[in-house]
């Protein structure tokens, strides 16, 4: 099977606090931690693992630029045969569905048996995989949680409510997207990443794809995020400050008074 | 302004409590126009849906074909742009459905997709003014939407307050005849059950639960010690039980547990709306995290900045020499 891996690089909130610039309309990007979206990382796992069972290759795509090369080389290390980079400077500023036109022009260019996305990025939109899935015309099935190959088509689990199984049967060539928690990823050391390091990453443009201004970049963007804020903390917390044994003591006196504490 | 529907999600012949939310937040977009539920499904329980949706929409548009009666997102796709108009607004819950649904919709029906919208603050002109979650709820983005040639928007659950309706009266148009011949290319099977663990956490009146923060799944015992001391039981957030370090069935959240405790000590937990979901009841909510902008600051009663792997010890320590 030829599983095509779409992952992205995002910073990294297991590593920063993401706060509010000075001007109040961002987030602060200097000294940013970037890496490989989480969630893509079970992607990448779990079609790394299909091709241990049933034999193929795992290419994994980004759209982005030469900084993006780095997660490319990451998920190399993982296993994936080839990394490939979509990159343009009118590929800039666009939306979900620009970002989808441009995967799936690539996706047209190949021909590959299973796409995979990470269930969601840093900004919690869940959408790429979808709308690539519409783009191309192939079913789609969200937060996968397990994945059995058989004949032309696939024994999948969709995560739903109160942690239950949606088992579906879908048919092959089809995009899932993948819940986290489906496997464990493989660790990835310095050694893994070294050896990958050399190896040349396939980059194309709009042109080569046959991505036209018109699907992608700010002007072609109908979804734009115009700034960042942080929304008044309203009633919040009542914080409690003190040495750590005060707090302590404190927080019994809570705990009593709540019933959390006889 | 264009016309908006709202996706009723329902079960066992009752709707979902997203469709008076969606009802809600279709006001804010637009508050002259009584919005369209759009109801998919198969006999009793779709015409009871449909029925119970009358007070509160001016129009319940029911698409009633036996392929549906399972809601298969795949189908359900389909059926919808056969049905809807060019150019509409459509609105559904951002749940494990509506994500399955939507973003594919956007693209069938050439419209903009906005995911997950917790606030909505008008349309000026041909652009819809919203609000956005990122990384996790530690900040909000304001976005516009160009509605020029519709929109499909994904509603969070609870970010809506139901608003009273001057008793709607709607009536029922059928528009399954519309719906040309389904192609299931993806086929639901059945539904497995959730597997129950050893302690079910459910049934405590007081929860440490821990996330991310708690690091290594050794720290787990500085959690189970705290616990021992309250009588308390340890439940946990997804990345715990991502990286497998807790069973599923200690999972609180959308994708797991839904708790009542009197007392929730979120120990390390960021707190994604997923896993706020999951607690009901309005328990005493302690909030210990190192991140001082971490949002179940925002929902907490009583927070405290601190790393729970030093706050936590100290704390069972001090219930021990009581």
């Amino acid at each position: 099977m030829e599983i095509l891996v779409c992952a992205r690089r995002v910073p990294d909130t297991s590593e920063n606090e993401i706060e509010m610039n000075s001007a109040g309309n961002d987030i602060e990007r200097d000294d940013l931690v970037y890496s490989v979206n989480e969630p893509d990382n079970y992607a990448v796992e779990e079609a790394l693992e299909i091709v241990e069972r049933t034999g193929g290759i795992v290419t994994v795509v980004t759209v982005g630029g030469d900084d993006d090369e780095e997660i490319l080389r990451r998920e190399m290390a993982m296993g994936a045969k080839h990394g490939v980079l979509l990159s343009d400077d009118a590929f800039e500023g666009s939306d979900g569905r620009g970002i989808a036109s441009i995967l799936a022009a690539f996706v047209k260019k190949g021909h590959y048996d299973l796409i995979l996305t990470g269930v969601q990025a840093e900004d919690g939109a869940a959408q790429v995989g979808g709308m690539l899935a519409a783009l191309l015309d192939y079913p789609f099935a969200s937060l996968v949680n397990a994945i059995e190959v058989q004949q032309g088509k696939l024994r999948i689990s969709r995560e739903i409510e109160g942690g239950n199984k949606e088992i579906n049967e879908i048919d092959l060539p089809c995009v899932l997207s993948i819940q986290t928690g489906i496997n464990e990823p493989r660790y990835v050391g310095m050694r893994g990443i070294r050896q990958v390091a050399s190896v040349p990453i396939p980059t194309f443009d709009g042109p080569y794809l046959g991505v036209n201004g018109d699907k992608t970049g700010p002007a072609a963007a109908k979804v734009k995020r115009v700034d960042y804020f942080v929304p008044p903390m309203g009633k919040g917390a009542e914080m409690l400050v003190g040495s750590t044994a005060e707090i302590a003591e404190k927080l019994i006196g809570l705990l009593k008074a709540k019933g959390g504490l006889n | 302004m264009p016309r908006i529907f709202a996706y009723i999600v329902h079960k066992g012949g009752v709707a979902d409590d997203s469709a008076a939310e969606l009802a809600a937040a279709a006001r804010r977009i637009d508050a002259a126009q009584s919005p369209t539920a759009v109801v998919t499904g198969w006999g009793a329980d779709c015409d009871a849906v449909c029925e119970s949706l009358r007070a509160s929409f001016g129009e319940v548009w029911k698409i009633a074909i036996e392929a549906l009666a399972y809601p298969n997102a795949e189908l359900v796709r389909q059926a919808l742009k056969n049905v809807l108009p060019a150019g509409c607004i459509v609105l559904v819950p951002h749940s494990h459905f509506g994500t399955d649904l939507s973003p594919g919709l956007s693209i069938k029906m050439n419209a903009a997709y906005v995911p997950d919208v917790v606030d909505i603050e008008g349309v000026t002109g041909a652009a819809l003014r919203l609000v956005r979650q990122e990384f996790g709820g530690q900040v909000s983005a304001h976005v516009r939407c160009d509605i020029s040639s519709g929109a499909v928007v994904t509603v969070r659950p609870g970010a809506f307050k139901p608003v009273a309706s001057s008793a709607a009266s709607g009536t029922v148009v059928d528009k399954s005849a519309a719906v040309s011949a389904l192609t299931a290319r993806r086929r639901y099977l059945e539904t497995i059950a959730a597997e129950t663990g050893d302690v079910d956490i459910t049934k405590y009146p007081v929860l440490v639960s821990i996330g991310r923060g708690i690091g290594e799944p050794e720290n787990v015992a500085i959690a189970q010690d705290l616990a021992d001391a309250l009588g308390a039981a340890v439940s946990c957030s997804r990345p715990v039980v991502d990286a497998k370090w807790m069973e599923k069935s200690r999972q609180v959240g959308s994708s797991g547990q839904t708790v009542k405790p009197k007392v929730y000590l979120a120990c390390g937990i960021s707190g994604s709306f997923q896993h706020l979901a999951g607690i009901k009841g309005n328990p005493f909510l302690v909030a210990i995290n190192k991140n001082p902008n971490a949002p179940i600051f925002r929902v907490a009663d009583v927070g405290i900045t601190a790393d729970i792997l030093e706050f936590l010890p100290e704390l069972t320590a001090k219930i021990r020499e009581r």
